[in-house]
């Protein structure tokens, strides 16, 4: 085909493109946002199966491992013989306490060797309470001898396996907390940019009153007033209603401009001239034109959300252990003390910050791509 | 202009009795009172308190009327005598606990907006002008990381390196022998020697997203005639970015003090916690877990009250800098 050709055949995709296809083809070319993308989808992977990517049994707790120090893998595997070969192994360690300070050393045994076993078996976990699986993506050889690719806290917990499972509570805020602010905001936003007049005049004022407030002193507030003896699933569900009762005034924001500019169009009046009832004007016509802009805000609401939930946790007032989040094993880290003997502890810390970048980026990429008029 | 700022002070007068409230309502939410905790308390110590000195202490402090006469015992208090009740944890006026706190937050907030601008404008107009370049993509870089980094995670690493690299403990705002001493000089020269850390690690997030703000004001106003026509005049690169389009691109600038301030609040809070500054977040926070009711509702209003006044001298610094606002 000549390049004329190929420019027409371009051009005819073009002109036939659904608005989603439009939007994908924009992202893609968004480098940074992929990227983004491909981190966020391996990290709600890892919240959907956190047993599968952990290691060790992320509640046990091993009174001879207080503090291990994270192993080193080795990856050239040199054999007697002389003959070598290249597969991850750790060393096994031994524990010795120090005469005089009774502090624990912890040496590698460089004569036994623990040999990784990709998706092999190690302790049994539940998928969401429908069955049990015991299939790891990294498993090892001897499992009995305690493997700490991250260390282990002040109770010998695996980190790494307490960083996978914590994914799984600290990523699901961010979601739940943002449909919860999205109801709310597609609401008092949708509300307020239809009817406009006084309805809009009030809302309008509780959105900038909202916005105006800071919001950690009023969560921690809210969340003082939780009973410490509640269910942990209970726990967890104020706390995301919490951080959506600040998190909504945003999105009705971005909600009320769409539909002030989608008011006066040609087409939802002739979908009003036709006869159509308020609802299905709303919903059928109006929504799906700036359905793409909502999600863009949504994915920029997510990381915020993540790190609220981080922070409440860290301060004590947020979930509570022995249920496991970012925030909740970062309380771990709080003190001077135990993070200079321990620094891998910081490691969820990590975890969110990285999280938090990707969704930025993507948030990033899927606003651009959804602006029509960003060429 | 001057109707401008009446009708915007007036604005004020709802928004705050609605705040008051909303504290009110916020420390009354914990199931029980003071005296509940303070039983549970008196009872892991093997005391035990009798059913009517628990009602005695509930009328003494008022805890059996109903929740509006509270209120408004409260509110009245607070604006005909500036009295904000009494702590239970404490025994003492609330009033003789908040005030130095509040005004060592104001200090440390203030200091980070000034931080902030004064950190952010220039890189924002650096990595304008300099678009592309590996410069601007670094200064991109390190905004995101300082976006995504939750503020207690900074001050910990930081506190972290400074114990072990340089032997020094991290915290407070004071050193030990001025902590308890009368203001003087030598008191406000120490404070500022121990400001800076705090100030920086929430300067950063702040940093963060006014750099992209401003980076991207500076780029629709550089491609703009005007620019060029300043060009062809012959006036020197520098004096016409800061005659012209910094000028303008500034003037967004101010209006981030209406979402910049609750952020800053907010961060002082948790970074203060972890740091153990003598501001109003920590013992915000303890008086929450006692649950300490005057003590915390007063933090939760001043702290508001303080936030809205921000945006408030914002949107004035604002119709003072754009004509187009105030004629609205």
């Amino acid at each position: 085909m000549s390049d004329a050709a190929l420019a027409a055949a371009d051009t005819n995709r073009l002109a036939v493109a659904s608005q989603w296809q439009l939007m994908w083809w924009a992202f893609r070319r968004h480098r940074a946002a992929m990227i983004g993308l491909w981190i966020t989808i391996l990290f709600y992977i890892i919240a959907i199966i956190p047993g599968f990517f952990a290691i060790n049994d992320p509640s046990r707790q091993n009174a001879r491992a207080v503090y291990h120090p994270p192993q080193p893998i080795h990856f050239v595997d040199t054999k007697p013989d002389g003959g070598w070969s290249i597969w991850p192994y750790v060393h096994p360690t031994t524990l010795k306490r120090d005469p005089q300070t009774l502090a624990s050393i912890f040496t590698e045994d460089t004569s036994r060797k623990n040999y990784v076993r990709f998706f092999g078996e190690g302790y049994e976990y539940s998928f969401f309470g429908l069955f049990t699986l015991n299939r790891h993506l990294i498993a090892f050889e001897n499992m009995r001898e305690p493997i700490f690719f991250l260390g282990a806290d002040r109770l010998g917990r695996c980190v790494w396996s307490r960083m996978m499972q914590g994914a799984q509570i600290s990523l699901s805020v961010g979601l739940v907390g943002v449909i919860l602010s999205l109801v709310l905001g597609v609401l008092l936003g949708g509300v307020s940019g239809y009817f406009g007049g006084r309805i809009d005049f009030v809302i309008q004022r509780v959105i900038e009153f909202v916005l105006s407030l800071p919001n950690i002193p009023i969560w921690l507030a809210l969340s003082a007033a939780l009973p410490q003896n509640w269910p942990a699933t209970l726990n967890y569900f104020m706390i995301t209603v919490i951080l959506s009762l600040t998190g909504w005034a945003q999105l009705a924001r971005v909600v009320r401009g769409r539909f002030l500019s989608l008011r006066t169009e040609e087409f939802v009046t002739a979908a009003r001239l036709d006869g159509a009832s308020e609802g299905r004007v709303i919903f059928r016509h109006m929504l799906p034109s700036f359905a793409s802009h909502i999600i863009a805000s949504m994915t920029l609401a997510i990381p915020a959300m993540i790190l609220a939930e981080t922070s409440l946790s860290f301060l004590g007032l947020g979930l509570q252990p022995p249920t496991i989040s970012w925030g909740v094993l970062l309380r771990e880290a709080q003190n001077i003390r135990s993070i200079a003997t321990a620094p891998w502890l910081f490691a969820p810390g990590a975890a969110v910050v990285l999280a938090v970048i990707a969704l930025n980026f993507l948030g990033d990429g899927l606003r651009d791509a959804a602006d029509p008029y960003n060429k | 202009m001057l109707r401008f700022i009446i009708v915007r002070l007036l604005w004020m007068i709802p928004s705050l009795i609605v705040i008051s409230f909303l504290a009110f309502v916020l420390i009354q939410l914990p199931p029980g009172d003071y005296v509940t905790t303070y039983i549970a308390t008196l009872a892991a110590s093997n005391e035990v308190v009798d059913q009517n000195t628990a009602n005695e202490l509930r009328e003494r402090f008022g805890l059996d009327q109903p929740m509006i006469v509270q209120y408004w015992k409260w509110i009245t208090g607070i604006v005909l005598r500036g009295d904000f009740g009494l702590s239970f944890e404490w025994q003492q006026p609330v009033s003789g606990l908040i005030w130095e706190r509040m005004a060592l937050t104001l200090v440390l907030t203030f200091s980070t907006l000034l931080a902030t601008w004064g950190i952010a404008l220039p890189i924002g107009v650096f990595s304008a002008v300099k678009k592309y370049s590996i410069a601007d993509y670094l200064v991109t870089a390190i905004s995101f990381l300082g976006l995504a980094i939750p503020s207690f995670l900074l001050a910990l690493v930081l506190m972290y390196v400074a114990a072990i690299e340089w032997g020094q403990e991290v915290g407070g705002l004071f050193s030990e022998q001025y902590v308890n001493a009368p203001w003087s000089l030598a008191k406000v020269v120490d404070l500022l020697h121990h400001l800076w850390i705090p100030v920086i690690i929430l300067a950063v997030s702040g940093t963060a997203s006014l750099i992209r703000v401003m980076r991207a004001n500076m780029l629709d106003e550089l491609n703009k005639p005007y620019v060029t026509t300043a060009r062809a005049k012959g006036l020197s690169e520098f004096r016409l970015l800061l005659k012209y389009p910094v000028r303008i691109a500034l003037n967004p600038f101010i209006s981030t003090i209406a979402w910049l301030l609750p952020n800053l609040v907010s961060g002082s809070i948790i970074v203060a916690i972890v740091m153990s500054l003598p501001t109003a977040g920590p013992l915000l926070l303890q008086s929450l877990m006692a649950q300490d009711m005057y003590l915390a509702g007063a933090f939760v209003l001043l702290i508001c009250a303080l936030t809205l006044f921000g945006s408030l001298i914002s949107d004035i610094l604002l119709a003072l800098a754009d004509p187009r606002i105030r004629l609205e």
